[in-house]
C-alpha cells in the first residue's frame, strides 16, 4: 500500500493498468456469481431438506389422524358468509387492515366483492 | 471599544469570505449544501440522510471560516490521522482530544461502526422469504452487480487509482452503507461524492430504470405472469441468516462486517422471541446512527476535497454504474425468460440492484403497466434482497483486493 500525500488529503491506493483493472473486473464479477451460484445451491438443498420435512410430518399425522378421529368428535365445518369462497389466510396483517384491502380492491377493479377470491394478504416488510 | 469591534468584524465568517485563502470554497459548499437541502426536503431525495449530508455539509463548511478553534469537523486532523508518517497515525486519541463535534461522530464512520449498525436495521426489516422460496433470484443479485465492475473500469480509464475506482464502482450496488464502508476502507477522502451520489441515484432510481426496462424489454415480456411463490416455514426463514453468515463469510471472510451484521438483525426479526431487540434495531438504533452518518458524512465535504474535477467524474460514474447495474439484472432476467419458456417476467431482473424496496417497486409499477393484472412485487422482492447479498459480496471482494 502506498500512501502519498496530494493537495490537503491524504490519498491511498496504486495506479492500475487498464490490463489489470480489466482482469480485476472480470475476477469480481465472477467471484460475485460463483458466491450467489454456491448459495442458491445451499438455499435449495436447504428448502428441499425442509420441504421433504413437511411432507414427512402431514403423512405421519395423516397415518395418525384415523385412530384420533375415533376418539374425537369430528369438528364442525367452519361457518363462512354467505357467497364466501373461502378463508383468506393473513401474515401479519389485521384483519381490519385486511378487510380494507379488499374493498379497495374490489372498488379499483369494479366488480363487486363476492366476485373476487382472496387467498392470502400479506405485509411487505 | 472600537478595537474590540474590529476584532469580532474580522474573526467573523464573513469576514474570513473574503480574507482566506479557501473562503470562497466554502461559501461555494454552503450553496451546494443549501441545493441538496432542497432535493432532500423539497424533492424528497432519501430525505432522512440526505438532510443529514447536506446540513453536516452546511455545518463544517460554516464553522471552518471561523478558525480552526471553532470547526466542527477538522480535514487536517484526519490528514494526519491518515499519513503514516505522521505521529498520529490511526490515533483515535488524538481525534478525541483536538477534534470538534463532528470529528468525534466521524470516528463512527472511519472504524465502520454506523454502516455495520444499520445493517443490523436493515436486517431486522427485511424478509428474506421471497428470496428462499426462489432462489434463482441469487442470479439476478448476481447479475446486477454488473455496473459495480463496468463503473470500477471506467474510473480506472478516468485516471483514478484502484482504490479510488473500487469506491466508486460500489456506487452502482445501490446500497448507501455498502458504498460507506467501502470507501471510507479504501479512499475516505471521496467520501462525501461518493455518498452524495449514492444517495441521489437510489432517489431518483424510479427515474433511472423505466427507460433502460422500455428498451430493453419487449412489452410481451413485461406483460408475463409469474406463478405464485411457494409458502416459506418458519424453520427456514430461521435457518436462512444463520446459513448465509456461515456459508459466505466462510467463502469471502471480509465481507463478515455487512453480511454478519445484515443476517443477525434478521435472526432478531425472524426468531420470533426477539421482538424488542428487533423492534430496537429498526426503530431507535436505526434513527440514531442515520443520524450520526448523514451529519459526519456531509461534513467530509469541504471545499477542497470536493471542488474539482474529480467530482463531476464520480456523479457521472455513478450514473453509469447504476444504469449498467439495471442492464445487467435485465439481460440475464430476458436470459432466465428465455430459458424458462416465458414463464419469468425479465423486469424483475432490475431489481437486482439493491435499494430496497424502491428497485422492487419500480419492476411491480412497470409490469403493471404492461399488464395490469400482474403482481410483480413479491417476485422482485427476490433479487431485491439477493442485491444487498450481491453488494456486499462485491464490497467484500473490493476490500479483500485493495484493502492492503
Amino acid at each position: 500500500m502506498q500512501l502519498v500525500s496530494l493537495t490537503s488529503t491524504t490519498i491511498q491506493g496504486e495506479m492500475l493498468g487498464l490490463g489489470d483493472a480489466f482482469l480485476k473486473a472480470i475476477l469480481g464479477y465472477a467471484v460475485v456469481f460463483i458466491g450467489l451460484i454456491l448459495l442458491m445451491v445451499v438455499i435449495i438443498i436447504v428448502g428441499k431438506i425442509m420441504v421433504a420435512s413437511t411432507k414427512r410430518k402431514a403423512a405421519a399425522e395423516e397415518k395418525a389422524a384415523p385412530v384420533e378421529t375415533v376418539k374425537a368428535a369430528p369438528e364442525a365445518p367452519k361457518k363462512t358468509a354467505p357467497g364466501s369462497a373461502g378463508e383468506c389466510k393473513l401474515y401479519d396483517t389485521d384483519p381490519k387492515v385486511a378487510a380494507m384491502i379488499m374493498a379497495i380492491v374490489a372498488d379499483q377493479m369494479g366488480k363487486p366483492l363476492n366476485e373476487l377470491r382472496f387467498k392470502s394478504i400479506k405485509e411487505v416488510k | 471599544m472600537l478595537e474590540s469591534l474590529g476584532k469580532l468584524v474580522q474573526e467573523s465568517g464573513f469576514a474570513q469570505i473574503l480574507l482566506s485563502e479557501d473562503g470562497w470554497k466554502a461559501l461555494a459548499m454552503v450553496l451546494i449544501a443549501c441545493g441538496l437541502l432542497y432535493l432532500g426536503i423539497k424533492k424528497q431525495y432519501e430525505p432522512l440522510l440526505m438532510v443529514g449530508i447536506a446540513f453536516g455539509c452546511l455545518l463544517a463548511n460554516v464553522s471552518v471560516l471561523g478558525g480552526f478553534e471553532n470547526a466542527l469537523y477538522h480535514q487536517e486532523l484526519w490528514n494526519n490521522f491518515l499519513d503514516s508518517t505522521s505521529e498520529f497515525y490511526h490515533s483515535y486519541g488524538y481525534i478525541l482530544s483536538h477534534g470538534g463535534l463532528i470529528d468525534i461522530l466521524y470516528i463512527g464512520v472511519k472504524a465502520g461502526i454506523y454502516p455495520c449498525l444499520i445493517f443490523i436495521g436493515i436486517g431486522a426489516m427485511t424478509d428474506f422469504g421471497p428470496l428462499i422460496s426462489n432462489p434463482k433470484s441469487l442470479l439476478l443479485g448476481a447479475a446486477a452487480q454488473f455496473g459495480v465492475f463496468f463503473a470500477f473500469f471506467g474510473a480506472t480509464l478516468l485516471g483514478f487509482n484502484g482504490n479510488e475506482a473500487a469506491s466508486i464502482g460500489i456506487i452502482g450496488g445501490a446500497d448507501g452503507p455498502t458504498a460507506i464502508l467501502t470507501t471510507t476502507k479504501l479512499a475516505p477522502h471521496l467520501l462525501g461524492p461518493i455518498a452524495v451520489a449514492a444517495y441521489s441515484y437510489m432517489a431518483l432510481i424510479p427515474m433511472i430504470q423505466p427507460p433502460i426496462m422500455k428498451a430493453l424489454t419487449t412489452e410481451k415480456e413485461r406483460s408475463v405472469k409469474m406463478e405464485q411463490l411457494r409458502e416459506v416455514t418458519k424453520t427456514e426463514k430461521i435457518l436462512f441468516p444463520i446459513v448465509v453468515t456461515i456459508f459466505v463469510v466462510l467463502l469471502l471472510p471480509s465481507t463478515a462486517p455487512l453480511i454478519g451484521c445484515l443476517m443477525f438483525g434478521n435472526l432478531l426479526n425472524e426468531t420470533g422471541l426477539t421482538g424488542r431487540l428487533s423492534d430496537v434495531a429498526q426503530n431507535a438504533l436505526m434513527n440514531i446512527v442515520t443520524l450520526f452518518l448523514g451529519l459526519s458524512v456531509g461534513a467530509t465535504m469541504v471545499g477542497s476535497n470536493f471542488l474539482n474535477l474529480r467530482t463531476i467524474y464520480i456523479v457521472v460514474l455513478g450514473l453509469v454504474a447504476f444504469s449498467f447495474s439495471t442492464i445487467g439484472g435485465l439481460l440475464v432476467g430476458k436470459l432466465m425468460y428465455k430459458l424458462s419458456g416465458g414463464k419469468i417476467n425479465p423486469l424483475i431482473g432490475s431489481a437486482g440492484v439493491s435499494a430496497v424496496p424502491m428497485a422492487a417497486r419500480v419492476s411491480q409499477r412497470e409490469g403493471q403497466k404492461a399488464n395490469p393484472s400482474n403482481f410483480l412485487l413479491m417476485h422482485a422482492m427476490g433479487p431485491n434482497v439477493a442485491g444487498v447479498i450481491g453488494s456486499a459480496i462485491a464490497a467484500g471482494f473490493l476490500m479483500s483486493v485493495f484493502g492492503g
